[in-house]
């Protein structure tokens, strides 16, 4: 007779250690077969967008999501081909990316770093994303690309502008287009030099967070460096939204510059505050009192409405650049959805051709293929002019544009003019002086 | 001086708008029992009403303009407001750029239904229910009311001016023998004040010389009693549940110039108002007032970089530490009924 060794409780212990591994991710495991995270094995490759699509800055989430659908149909050889027509590497044909057709999925960081890591997440562990995209915030982008470069796939960021992005919290599988603070500070500085003068006296109210703390130091530093006295520097809560309290003993301070770093809804508030209490219209020093917003977004420009006139500031892109790159994505863009692109939409658009484009000329989807491609690459006919990927930090290097509020707008689009396109000479550093590490790339098996 | 005057002024504007919400708040939970944490999605729907206002005011026929071109280089499609064919052109404009004060007639009937349909419907089926269901159910509805405005008006804040004639601002200082130039104040926030501070009289002026707000505050001191006389007293907590509800909604139309609305901003005031309610005392129509004012002042004193540099951070935390003290060293707060909130 033989005794079966076949008990209820061997049962459960060996289901329960068959469901662990079943339910672990294979975000961790990955799989024995494939040579890194989500090899796409079909005829489609999942890419995944990760956008603010509620929350304060749903609105430029939706316009990211506008970008990213219209370039997945550029991708996949619909429409006009946008910027596929202009861009200068002709590695894309149209027929998606290494013949593969694109999909993707979309996933919802509301801005805040938790939920934008589980979006992610599951986008790549449910949904086979092999790289993910997207965001308005920089604590999102830095949270995003740590979680991405964990689990083995690419990160293109969408608009972040904190130095740490590509400084401190650089990471090897993390690539950014849109410029940083230091960029506007130092694209900046000479406008506001000519303009208004080498002897001024500048108050700073500052977001209370890290990009915040970042667009303070450029600007300081840039303005200090041509001869401008900092008088203060006062943080302000995220959460404020009445900034009377703040503006008011402005003029009291001897300044005669406010500069506001905030973006968003506080920059709508904070500016509307500025003006009510009449700045604009008031002297300090014997010198007209200004006012500056270091980054500009158009979509907060029309928040702030009127208020906006005549204030220089900083932006990454603008649909009314007359390159033929810009020209073509406005087209494609203005035609499907009946309004121009945002600089949200713009830099994320070209994020997913850029991403598109290396895999192509990586021949491969394997992030660290695709990382090598990225790195050092030189490219023109995107709406910034002649770009390059930097390779020791994975910022994009371009031209950098001063705007300014339009004094007589012809549609409630036509908000800002351009000023100036300082050359990228301009605003180019040493990719040592943010610190941080890039590390190796993780391909994820 | 100069500095200490304008934060005072600062502190009484903030603080009206914190007093005219947590009046409402204090009403709803004097007649009614209710902590009501939709409070402060009223206060939003209220600032919508002005911007769905200026909309209606500013709907538009298109007129193409051939010798322009748009940014696809497409003729150029100009909008042109009805109100320019009703009224004529300079007519029209005035009553476009009037849009925020001619609000306050526009809301005062919808933030009256908006509080009727949420007390009927909702709100009554939880008078019974302890506090913390009272709390979850009308977060969920502020919740609600707030995404609602989301969908239709999107994220972002929109601008909603005030009238050409108060865009500016006055100097202050030389109308009480200042050096010129040295307090400034917008026209606007001055308008603020006397509003909330009407509003306040006004609420104030109903419960204590009409019959209504006799029996109101009859049935707010003894529900029981004031309905075995055989009046029907929910009726009329109803009605001062509307009552609240356009007092919340015209303190948030007129704040649309102050700050520009969005969605959220009924969620930055209702946990600041709360506070205000707690530390002027529950159910006390006069501390909420006072307590709102009290804070307003303090959060601006508060803001002042003189403070911050002596301690950093004050400005986030001065309303919670007032209301800690409060709490602790007179729990029925400044000016509450003894027995209220003591047990």
């Amino acid at each position: 007779m033989t005794k079966s060794t076949f008990t209820r409780r061997g049962a459960l212990k060996t289901s329960a250690i068959a469901g662990a591994g079943v339910a672990m991710p294979t975000i961790f495991t990955g799989s024995s077969a494939a040579a890194f995270t989500n090899e796409p094995a079909g005829s489609s490759v999942t890419l995944g967008f990760n956008v603010p699509q509620t929350g304060p800055y749903a609105d430029e989430g939706a316009d990211e999501l506008r970008a990213y659908e219209l370039a997945v149909e550029h991708l996949n050889g619909g429409g006009d081909g946008g910027m596929m027509n202009t861009f200068s590497s002709k590695a894309l044909q149209g027929n998606g990316i290494l013949g593969k057709k694109v999909e993707y999925v979309t996933g919802d960081t509301q801005t805040k770093s938790d939920a934008a890591r589980a979006s992610a997440k599951s986008m790549i562990e449910k949904d086979g994303a092999v790289m993910i995209t997207g965001g308005s915030s920089s604590g999102v982008a830095v949270a995003v690309q740590a979680l991405c470069q964990e689990a083995g796939v690419i990160f293109m960021a969408g608009l972040t502008h904190s130095n740490d992005t590509t400084g401190k919290d650089k990471k090897a599988n993390g690539f950014r287009h849109f410029f940083n603070s230091y960029m506007s500070g130092a694209a900046l500085a000479p406008i506001l030099g000519a303009n208004y003068g080498t002897d001024r006296k500048a108050y700073h109210l500052t977001a209370d967070y890290n990009w915040g703390y970042t667009t303070e130091e450029a600007v300081r530093t840039s303005t200090e460096a041509m001869g401008w006295e900092t008088v203060a520097a006062v943080k302000t809560p995220l959460t404020q939204t009445d900034f009377s309290s703040y503006v008011a003993p402005v003029l009291q301070s001897g300044a005669d510059v406010l500069v506001l770093n905030h973006y968003g809804g506080n920059m709508v508030n904070s500016l509307t505050s500025a003006v009510q209490f009449g700045l604009r219209e008031k002297e300090a020093n014997g010198k007209n009192f200004e006012i500056v917003v270091p980054l500009y977004s158009r979509l907060m420009a029309r928040g702030a409405g009127a208020n906006v006139k005549g204030i220089f500031g900083s932006t990454n892109w603008h649909w009314s650049l007359p390159d033929e790159g810009t020209q073509a994505f406005v087209r494609s863009f203005g035609t499907k959805y009946g309004f121009p692109p945002s600089q949200a939409a713009h830099t994320c658009y070209v994020q997913a051709l850029l991403y598109a484009d290396a895999v192509e000329r990586a021949g491969s989807f394997n992030p660290c293929a695709v990382g090598e491609a990225l790195e050092g690459f030189e490219f023109d006919g995107m709406g910034n002019g002649k770009t390059l990927y930097r390779a020791e930090d994975h910022q994009c290097f371009k031209d950098v544009l001063v705007v300014k509020g339009k004094e007589n707008p012809t549609s409630e689009f036509d908000l800002l003019e351009i000023v100036e396109i300082t050359p990228v000479s301009q605003v180019t550093y040493d990719a040592s002086i943010f610190g941080g590490e890039l590390g190796a790339c993780n391909p994820g098996a | 001086m100069e500095t200490f005057i304008l934060q005072t002024l600062n502190g009484l504007d903030k603080g009206s708008a914190y007093a005219l919400i947590a009046l409402g708040l204090t009403l709803i939970f004097g007649t009614l029992g209710v902590v009501n944490f939709a409070h402060g999605a009223l206060f939003m729907i209220g600032a919508f009403c002005a911007v769905t206002l200026s909309r209606i005011l500013t709907l538009s026929y298109i007129v193409v303009d051939e010798s322009k071109t748009d940014f696809l280089g497409n003729p150029l499609k100009v909008d042109v407001p009805y109100v320019f064919d009703i009224f004529g052109q300079s007519t029209g404009e005035a009553i476009i750029d009037w849009a925020v004060p001619l609000a306050i007639i526009f809301s005062i009937p919808i933030m009256i239904a908006i509080g009727w349909i949420m007390e009927r419907g909702l709100i009554k089926h939880f008078y019974k229910r302890p506090h913390a269901d009272q709390i979850l159910v009308t977060f969920g509805l502020a919740i609600v009311l707030q995404e609602i405005i989301k969908y239709y008006y999107g994220a972002n804040p929109i601008p909603t001016p005030a009238p050409e004639a108060f865009s500016g601002s006055f100097d202050f200082g030389a109308l009480i023998g200042f050096d010129a130039n040295t307090i400034i104040y917008p026209y606007w926030r001055i308008v603020y004040f006397i509003f909330a501070a009407v509003i306040i009289g006004a609420v104030f002026a109903f419960l204590q010389f009409t019959t209504f707000g006799m029996v109101v505050r009859a049935g707010m001191a003894d529900r029981e009693t004031v309905g075995m006389l055989g009046i029907n007293i929910d009726r009329r907590f109803t009605i001062m549940f509307g009552l609240a509800a356009a007092v919340a909604g015209l303190a948030g139309v007129m704040y649309t110039p102050i700050v520009s609305p969005n969605y959220h901003m009924g969620m930055d005031f209702l946990v600041l108002s709360f506070v205000v309610v707690v530390v002027g005392g529950m159910g006390s129509l006069p501390g909420a007032v006072l307590a709102g004012f009290l804070l307003g002042i303090l959060e601006s004193f508060a803001s002042m970089r003189e403070v911050l540099e002596l301690v950093p951070g004050i400005n986030q935390i001065i309303i919670y530490l007032v209301a800690i003290v409060i709490l602790l060293t007179r729990p029925r707060g400044l000016m509450g009924r003894k027995g209220v909130m003591e047990d």
